[in-house]
Formats: structure tokens, C-alpha cells, sequence
């Protein structure tokens, strides 16, 4: 089976978020980046069913070179080899037609993606992917296994799941608890450093969207604090002044 | 312009998420027209889409329909996009609106933003004001292309109420088997409580609660408040409650009016579900728990004594 795997390099779930530039640009200072949370667990989804039925996991991100160490990440997390398409990521369509252009040549069984990136937290990549190339489509994605040509998979629905079934290809959006995320070990991270990542340039520079301006929300209040004997004043206050009773 | 707005039914009503997509699209101005799929609401329900601003409803009657087959779905909305004429469609960023809505991008050859939380400035081009990082900001964005699409996320627009009916039409695109390939073979959902990703009013529990068998408290707190339950994502990894209702950053985002928090540390992947809630509660034990620093009201003590006994003033004072 071959499966690819796409990630994206994204600022660690407890970054502060500020922009530079005049609101044009996020500010990079002092912030990790990560694989994104959602990608991680469809890399390790990946790497088990490649421990199960054998196979090869490509992962590819669009992105400049300061992506590239998030990559040996995901490499020395068992990815075989990689893919980075040299681009800024501008928009969804922008990434979804560098997937898809490099996916028709390749030819994968299976696509597995993030159910959402945390940066724009689109939720569309996935889909947009999956209609250029023709093929189905499935996500917010919480289990899949393979059985011969089929993917069986749960899918979150408002306030409880679906289960889904259909034949390969296909492109998944995971979520958990699709599997357990996946830490490097020492072989890893050594056999990554030689693995292939193979930089290729974009197909198209189209996109749908132009960034009028990032802001950040306005401050919050500080807290009113009740006193534990008195939740009457809890009460009164939800009831008079946020009036939310 | 014209405008098709994609609604969404449960138990036969039509979903507040999908009554606020009509809203926002009437705000928006033009001719607007609804699409709800499958058989399993009235036409009496779908007329009554008039009082938000839809005057005509495209109704599918095909009962492949009744479950949200996403490529279908796709497929039946871009049909009905060059039926009326749309360039724009409007959909809630629902479980299904989400992706059903990347299809329809590509087949439309449409801009599509998601998570947006405003009505649109359309006073030179179309820009929208969307959430990104996970709540932690907003981007203003422009759609450049012809044709429009737009995931709304809750509270976008407020809902209200007006005189008129909507016509009812029905619309019978064309689909093939290619469309089915991906089949639903069962949904296992909580039927008739209140879904936490709609709700007005969430409850919410962490390790605080120490274990499974003290939710009661929670769920007699919720029923008072007619809320829904949710938790943290340790309280749904360790199995005390099931995952449909982790909240955070990995889990379910909620926008409520009233977020209560009860045992939950306030860390920042939780508050990233949580913080476009409009007023806050919490309840922790330690003082210098990080939630409080998030929260319009809070109260330093036991949840074990204060829960109870909130429960019981709420029921004084209804
Ligand atoms: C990539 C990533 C993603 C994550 N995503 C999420 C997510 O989506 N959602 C999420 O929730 N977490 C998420 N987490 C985990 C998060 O970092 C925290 O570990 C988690 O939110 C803590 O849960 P908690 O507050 O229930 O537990 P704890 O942090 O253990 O807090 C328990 C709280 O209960 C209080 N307490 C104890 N006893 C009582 C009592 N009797 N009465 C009142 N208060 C009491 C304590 O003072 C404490 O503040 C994520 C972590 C990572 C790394
Ligand atoms: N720049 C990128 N490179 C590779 N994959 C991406 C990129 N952006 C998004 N994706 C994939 O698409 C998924 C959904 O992203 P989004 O639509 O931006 O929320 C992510 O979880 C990734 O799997």
C-alpha cells in the first residue's frame, strides 16, 4: 500500500500568537513549530498500517526550506521519503493543486491529512484534493483500517459518529483517536537524516483568497471573582448582568 | 446576486447552524434561495424558512439523501448553483458543511473561506473577517474569484425572526453510483440532547471531577441550565466520557453564550476551544488555576460543595 501523508509546519499549540509588518506577517519570534497535531495522528495511522500490511509513507508539505526540519520529523517518525514543494502556502486551493498535481503522478492508495491545519484551521485542503483528483473525500476521520481494497472508518459527526466504508483511493481528514501520536527514537532520527526529501517546485500559483490583514481579538476583561459561600451572587450576576439566564 | 444556502435537518427540524447560514445570506442582500436534501423534512418546515429571508426551497427528494454522503452532497449543490444561477453559497462550517463545501469550491471554480464570524464587506470586493489559530485571531480576507463560497462559523449572524413563506420547488439533479462510492454503513448518535457544537449553554468537566462517577453533579447542572455537557481531553482519553465531547484545541470548538468550566485547569489547548465563548464561568479549587485569567466569572473553591448548591439556586430563581 502507498500512502502519503501531508503535513504542514505549524506554530506549537501553546505559541502566543502576534503579527509584524503591519498586521501583514506572523511574528516567528520565539515560537516552536511542530508537525501539525491533527497531521501527526494521520502520520502515525500511517506508520501502523504500514507495520500491518507493509507498504511505503511519503510525506510532503508546501513550504520554504524552514520546514524542512519538521519534515526530518516525520521521517524519523517512520516516513520512507519526502516531498517538499518550495512555496509559500498561500491559500487552501493554492496547496490543495500542489497535492493533487504531485498525488496524480504517484499514484497513492491512500491520503491521509490533518482534519484541520491549527495556523488557518481551514478544514478544506482534504476535500479540494480529493475533487480535483476524483476521488472521495472523508473527514472529520476518528478510525480507519484497511480490508483488501476497503477503508472502513468512523467519521464525527455534531454529537455522535458515522461509520463509512469505501474502495482506495481515497483521501482521509484524521482526527483522534485515529492512533496514538508517535515519538522518534534514537534509529529514527539517525536513519532520517539520509532518507530521501525531494524538493520540487509548484505546478501553479493560483489561488482564491488575498490577506487584507491579520488582528487579534480584543482583551479580555479581568475576572469577577464570587465568593464560594455565596453562588446567589454567581446567580444574580449571570442573570442581571451578562443577562445569559 | 443570487444566493443558495445549503440547511441541514436533525429529527426533521431544520438546524439553528443552517437557519443563521439563511440569515447571514439574507444580511448579505440579493435573491436567496435554500437546498435541504433527502426526505425527512416537511415542506411545512422548509416553508417557514420565508421568516429568515429565503424566498424559494430547492427540495431533494431522493432517500440515497437522508445520510450526509459527502460527494453527493457536493455534487447536488453545485447542480443547483448553475439551476438558480448562485454565486454565492452560504453553508454552516458544520461536520458536513465543511467538507461537502471544499468539493463544491473546485467544481464551482469558487473562492471559499471558512470560519467566518462576520457579515461580509462588500463595499470594495468581498472581504470577510475569519477565525484562524484556533480562535487565537482573525484574518481579513479577500475572495477574489467570481463565484463565492463561505462556511459560517456559529454566531456569524444573529437569528431573527420575520413575516413570509418560502416556495417550495423541487429539484431533481443527476447523480451516478460514482457519487455513492463511499458508503454510510451506520451513525450511533446521541439523540435529544442538546449537541455540544450548537448549544447556548455548555457545561464542561476536567480531572478536577476525579472520576466518571461523580458526572452526575455535571449532567444535574446542565439539565437545569438546558446545556450541554462537554470535558477535557484527559477526562475523554482515560474513557469517562466520550469523545464527541472533548473540547479544545483537538477537540470540538464551541461558541456558547455561557461556558461553565468545573475541574478544569484552564490549560492553553483548552482555551483554545472555548474562546470565542461570550461569557465564562469558572470553577476550581486553586485560585491560581491558568482558567481563571480566561474567565468573566469564577469561584475559588470545592466543585464537589459549589456545584450542588449552584444547581439548586438556579432552581430558586427560575
Ligand atoms: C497538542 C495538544 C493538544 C491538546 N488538546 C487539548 C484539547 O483539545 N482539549 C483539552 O482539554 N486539552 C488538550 N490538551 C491537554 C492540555 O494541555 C491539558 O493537559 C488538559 O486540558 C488538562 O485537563 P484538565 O484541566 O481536565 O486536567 P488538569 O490539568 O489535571 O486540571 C484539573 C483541575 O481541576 C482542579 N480541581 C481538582 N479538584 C477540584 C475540586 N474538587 N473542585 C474544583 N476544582 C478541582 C485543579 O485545581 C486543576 O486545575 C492538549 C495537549 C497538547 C499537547
Ligand atoms: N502547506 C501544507 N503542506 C502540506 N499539507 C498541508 C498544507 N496545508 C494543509 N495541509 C494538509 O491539509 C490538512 C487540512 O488543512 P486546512 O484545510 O488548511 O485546515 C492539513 O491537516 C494537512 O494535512
Amino acid at each position: 500500500m502507498k500512502i502519503l501523508v501531508c503535513i504542514t509546519h505549524v506554530p506549537d499549540t501553546t505559541s502566543k500568537i502576534s503579527f509584524t509588518d503591519g498586521d501583514q506577517k506572523f511574528d516567528q519570534t520565539g515560537v516552536q513549530f511542530v508537525i501539525g497535531p491533527y497531521d501527526d495522528y494521520a502520520l502515525a495511522r500511517a506508520v501502523e498500517l504500514k507495520e500491518q500490511s507493509g507498504g511505503s509513507i511519503t510525506v510532503l508539505n508546501v513550504g520554504g526550506a524552514e520546514t524542512e526540519p519538521t519534515i526530518r520529523k516525520a521521517l524519523a517518525i517512520g516516513a520512507d521519503d519526502a516531498v517538499r514543494v518550495n512555496a509559500d502556502p498561500k491559500d487552501s486551493l493554492f496547496v490543495a493543486k500542489q497535492i493533487a498535481a504531485h498525488a496524480k503522478e504517484a499514484n497513492y492508495d491512500l491520503i491521509l491529512m490533518g482534519r484541520e491545519s491549527i495556523d488557518f484551521n481551514g478544514g478544506m485542503v482534504h476535500g479540494m484534493v480529493g475533487e480535483i483528483l476524483g476521488i472521495p473525500s472523508v473527514s472529520p476521520v476518528m478510525t480507519l483500517d484497511v480490508e483488501g481494497e476497503t477503508v472502513k472508518m468512523s467519521r464525527e459527526i455534531e454529537g455522535g459518529k458515522e461509520t463509512v466504508e469505501g474502495k482506495m483511493p481515497l483521501v482521509a481528514g484524521c482526527q483522534e483517536p485515529i492512533a496514538e501520536w508517535k515519538i522518534p527514537n534514537m534509529r529514527g532520527i539517525m536513519s532520517a537524516r539520509t532518507k530521501p526529501l525531494n524538493v520540487i517546485e509548484p505546478v501553479s500559483d493560483e489561488v482564491a483568497t488575498s490577506l487584507e490583514k491579520y488582528e487579534l481579538p480584543p482583551a479580555k476583561g479581568a475576572v469577577k471573582m464570587v465568593s464560594a459561600d455565596n453562588v446567589q451572587e454567581l446567580v444574580d450576576l449571570l442573570k442581571n448582568e451578562a443577562k445569559v439566564l | 446576486m443570487a444566493t443558495l444556502v445549503f440547511v441541514e435537518s436533525a429529527e426533521g427540524k431544520i438546524k439553528n447552524t443552517s437557519l443563521e447560514a439563511v440569515v447571514y445570506a439574507a444580511r448579505v442582500g440579493g435573491d436567496i434561495t435554500a437546498i435541504a436534501l433527502g426526505t425527512e423534512v416537511e415542506d411545512t418546515e422548509l416553508e417557514s424558512l420565508g421568516k429568515y429571508g429565503a424566498s424559494k426551497v430547492l427540495k431533494v427528494s431522493d432517500d440515497r439523501l437522508n445520510q450526509g454522503v459527502i460527494q453527493a452532497y457536493a455534487n447536488v449543490l453545485s447542480q443547483a448553483m448553475d439551476n438558480i444561477g448562485a454565486d454565492l453559497l452560504v453553508l454552516a462550517n458544520s461536520s458536513l458543511g465543511a467538507p461537502v463545501s471544499a468539493r463544491v469550491a473546485i467544481k464551482q471554480d469558487a473562492s471559499l473561506v471558512s470560519n467566518v464570524t462576520e457579515l461580509p464587506d462588500t463595499s470594495n470586493g468581498f472581504k470577510v473577517k475569519r477565525s484562524i489559530y484556533t480562535g487565537k485571531a482573525f484574518a481579513n480576507v479577500e475572495l477574489t474569484k467570481a463565484k463565492k463560497v463561505i462556511a459560517i462559523k456559529k454566531n456569524a449572524a444573529e437569528i431573527s425572526e420575520s413575516e413570509g413563506s418560502a416556495t417550495v420547488e423541487t429539484f431533481s439533479p443527476e447523480l451516478s453510483d460514482a457519487d455513492f462510492g463511499v458508503s454510510i454503513t451506520g451513525v450511533n448518535k446521541a439523540t435529544g440532547d442538546v449537541l455540544l457544537p450548537e448549544a447556548e449553554i455548555v457545561v464542561s468537566g476536567g480531572r478536577g471531577l476525579k472520576g466518571p462517577e461523580n458526572w452526575g453533579m455535571i449532567e444535574g447542572l446542565a439539565e437545569e441550565l438546558g446545556a450541554a455537557t462537554g470535558c477535557s481531553k484527559p477526562v475523554s482519553d482515560i474513557g469517562w466520557r466520550p469523545h464527541h465531547e472533548h473540547v479544545g484545541q483537538t477537540g470540538v470548538k464551541v461558541s456558547p453564550t455561557l461556558y461553565i468550566a468545573v475541574g478544569i485547569s484552564g490549560a492553553i489547548q483548552h482555551l483554545a476551544g472555548v474562546n470565542s465563548s461570550k461569557y465564562i464561568v469558572v470553577v476550581n479549587k486553586d485560585e491560581d488555576a491558568p482558567f481563571f485569567k480566561a474567565a468573566d466569572y469564577g469561584i475559588a473553591g470545592d466543585a464537589f460543595e459549589i456545584i450542588p448548591k449552584l444547581t439548586e439556586a438556579l432552581k430558586a430563581a427560575r
